[in-house]
């Protein structure tokens, strides 16, 4: 079987003058038929550009593109975009419309699809079929957007930012939907800035930055290749000396990395067991106290600040 | 809801049913939509109509002096019914004139010498000047040298709320055309909408024709409700075929409609699409003959006002409501807004930004 998705060498720039932006640069991207597929990275990182150019909606400046199977812009659009179910990043549906009429208008650009009610079942939006677009929450309106994105049927899903300005509540109800459709073997892109959401719903994972990936992988694979599973975090009490550099701690047994973050340590280690009394034995060699000490399992945060030196959210 | 499979055109069609549905239900949602379309018109006929039907005849003139007040021709004038008299210093007077209270001041000396204070390129001022002398000398003893006779022609037809109401009519076809699809527009582009429609299979196409049908579904019974009320109210006839009226706005309406999706064609904020409907709009408020006949400019700017669609709208509404005329009649300015709807689709459609 086909790939949903492929691209090589995607390059997206917006002229601007002086101004011009380079989106996209040099971006390679596999999605296969049936996996739920994520593109991580910050804000700005081009994953928006890259999707849209997947979407038929900007032309590349260069590089290959193929969504299932097919290219945009060889005549066959009109075909590819009816297998096409897409969500954008903010769109605003007729306010004045009801959940259901706005069902029905999108249902009938698609020859194929399910039903408007079926569309909202999957959603579980059921009790709001009759109410005007205006009164939703702003969860209920990514689910209905969502449901637009469903009514045509399609063969892959877009999602942009799916949870973006969704509160926890809304957010834990949209990733069930998305695991439901998972779950029925629908082929699903979606890009987000947050790493458990990546976590959470994607078989596969491309970290985005720049405008390239830096790394793809399972979000188990991408964690493993850390070299731990597990992170020390803890702070120091002041002792009058100056600061310790981490490098000390990367001496320890079962240490990976030591990095010092605006006043805390983070070790990566994969046996707390071990690393946690030899960490204890040096600070207490050393004269250092502890402030606090927590552990935590390494998180796509940590894999990115790992590759990038920067978080995901610090734009 | 459709789920045929038996071929596109049944599948287009509905889209496109379900597109001007879409746009009719957000329209007759906003309350204030209904008002600026039935409401605002409505009052605007009746406004200018009340305005502008009251008898003209009274023209208000001060005198300066308590001696000349005394005079016997002053005192006729004061008598005089057409004239609203004041006595009051010059200076005074005379700013009453500059702020347009009054179209003229006479300044009258001890022997009956008159001096008229008045603003020529006002129309009003020349009148009142012959009228007030015409009045002052006849008292004083002069008599007409020719017999004559006042035929007045305020009849139903011919009095300024006849002239008044195809024109607004056409106003209200220019503004309906470029407001409402130009805002519809741009707001759906602002909102990202446009984008997430161009992401499914429907049709461009569609899109910008579902938004003009919308319009002039719309538009129809704006138009006709306007026109039998001022039917009512005012008197004013309607001479011509129903059917031919009808055409014309419907043409009028097209017409407009494709300059608005021109006009908004690639604008990207409320604040640039208002911009640019002023900019198109104010020329035809102006020139158009909406409150007064466009043949008033001069000769020079005559080729340039005779070719904005608005002019051809409002004098081919003008013939056809007032006099009767034929649709055949209307053949130039038929095709005249036949050009501008032709040139705007296709550039509205080449320049329109989707994404």
């Amino acid at each position: 079987m086909s790939e949903a998705v492929s691209c090589r060498q995607l390059f997206k720039r917006y002229d601007g003058g002086k101004k011009s932006v380079e989106a996209v640069r040099g971006l390679d991207l596999h999605v296969s038929r049936g996996e739920c597929f994520g593109l991580l990275g910050p804000n700005g990182a081009g994953k928006t550009t890259t999707v849209e150019i997947l979407e038929g909606l900007l032309q590349p400046t260069s590089g290959e593109v193929e969504v299932l199977g097919l290219r945009w812009g060889e005549g066959r659009d009109h075909e590819l975009r009816q297998k096409l179910g897409v969500t954008l990043q903010e769109t605003k549906l007729r306010e004045k419309l009801s959940v259901l009429e706005t069902l029905r208008l999108f249902r009938s650009f698609y020859d194929d699809g399910i039903a408007p009610e079926a569309a909202l079942a999957l959603v579980s939006l059921e009790e709001k079929a009759a109410a005007w677009v205006l009164k939703l929450s702003g969860g209920q309106r990514q689910r209905l957007a969502v449901a637009c994105a469903l009514v045509g049927k399609p063969e892959l899903l877009f999602l942009d930012e799916p949870t973006t300005g969704l509160d926890p509540q809304a957010r834990r109800q949209l990733w069930d939907v998305v695991t439901d459709l998972k779950r029925q073997g629908n082929t699903i892109l979606l890009t987000t800035h947050y790493m458990d959401e990546a976590e959470k719903l994607c078989d596969r994972v491309a970290i985005v930055d720049h405008g390239q990936v830096i790394a793809e992988g399972s979000p188990k694979d991408l964690i493993s290749r850390m070299g731990g599973e597990h992170v020390i975090e803890f702070t120091l009490q002041p002792n009058g000396d100056s600061g310790v550099g981490p490098s000390v701690f990367e001496e320890l047994e079962d240490v990976r990395k030591a990095v010092e973050e605006s006043g805390s340590y983070l070790l990566t280690v994969s046996e707390p067991h071990r690393s946690i009394p030899a960490l204890l034995e040096l600070l207490r060699r050393e004269n250092l106290v502890l402030g606090s000490l927590t552990t935590r399992h390494v998180n796509l945060e940590d894999v990115f600040v790992n590759l990038t030196g920067r978080h995901l959210r610090d734009e | 809801m459709s789920t045929s499979r038996d071929g596109t055109f049944a599948m287009n069609e509905n889209a496109f049913v379900q597109l001007v549905l879409s746009h009719l239900r957000g329209y007759l949602r906003e309350p204030e939509a209904i008002f600026w379309t039935y409401g605002f018109p409505l009052i605007m006929v009746l406004g200018l109509g009340v305005a502008f039907n009251t008898e003209t005849e009274t023209v208000t003139a001060f005198t300066v002096s308590e001696a000349a007040a005394s005079m016997p021709v002053v005192k006729a004038l004061g008598e005089d019914a057409s004239f609203d008299v004041a006595v009051l210093p010059l200076e005074e007077a005379l700013i009453g004139l500059r702020r347009n209270r009054t179209p003229l001041v006479l300044s009258i000396d001890e022997s009956g010498d008159v001096e008229y204070f008045f603003d020529p390129t006002n129309p009003d001022g020349s009148a009142a000047r012959r009228l007030v002398d015409d009045a002052m000398q006849r008292a004083a003893g002069r008599t007409d040298a020719l017999g004559w006779t006042d035929r007045r022609t305020d009849a139903p037809g011919s009095r300024y709320v006849d002239f008044l109401v195809p024109g607004l009519i056409g106003m209200n076809i220019m503004g309906a055309g470029l407001w409402g699809i130009g805002f519809s527009t741009v707001d759906l582009r602002v909102k990202n909408l446009l984008k997430r429609m161009v992401a499914t299979p429907m049709k461009r196409s569609h899109f910008l024709l579902s938004l003009v049908s919308s319009r002039i579904v719309f538009f129809i019974p704006e138009m006709t409700f306007l026109l039998i009320a001022a039917h009512l109210v005012f008197g004013v006839p309607i001479a011509g075929s129903y059917a031919t009226i009808l055409l014309i706005a419907f043409l009028g309406s097209l017409t407009f409609a494709g300059l608005g999706l021109l006009t908004a064609s690639r604008a990207r904020r409320i604040e640039s699409i208002s911009g640019l409907m002023n900019l198109v709009m104010i020329p035809m408020w102006l020139c158009s003959g909406i409150f007064f006949s466009s043949e008033r400019f001069p000769a020079f700017l005559q080729p340039f006002i005779q070719a904005l669609p608005l002019t051809q709208l409002i004098d081919a509404l003008r013939a056809v409501i007032l006099s009767g005329e034929s649709l055949l009649s209307q053949t130039t300015p038929l095709m005249i807004l036949g050009a501008w709807s032709i040139v705007s689709y296709a550039l509205a459609l080449k320049f329109f930004r989707w994404v």
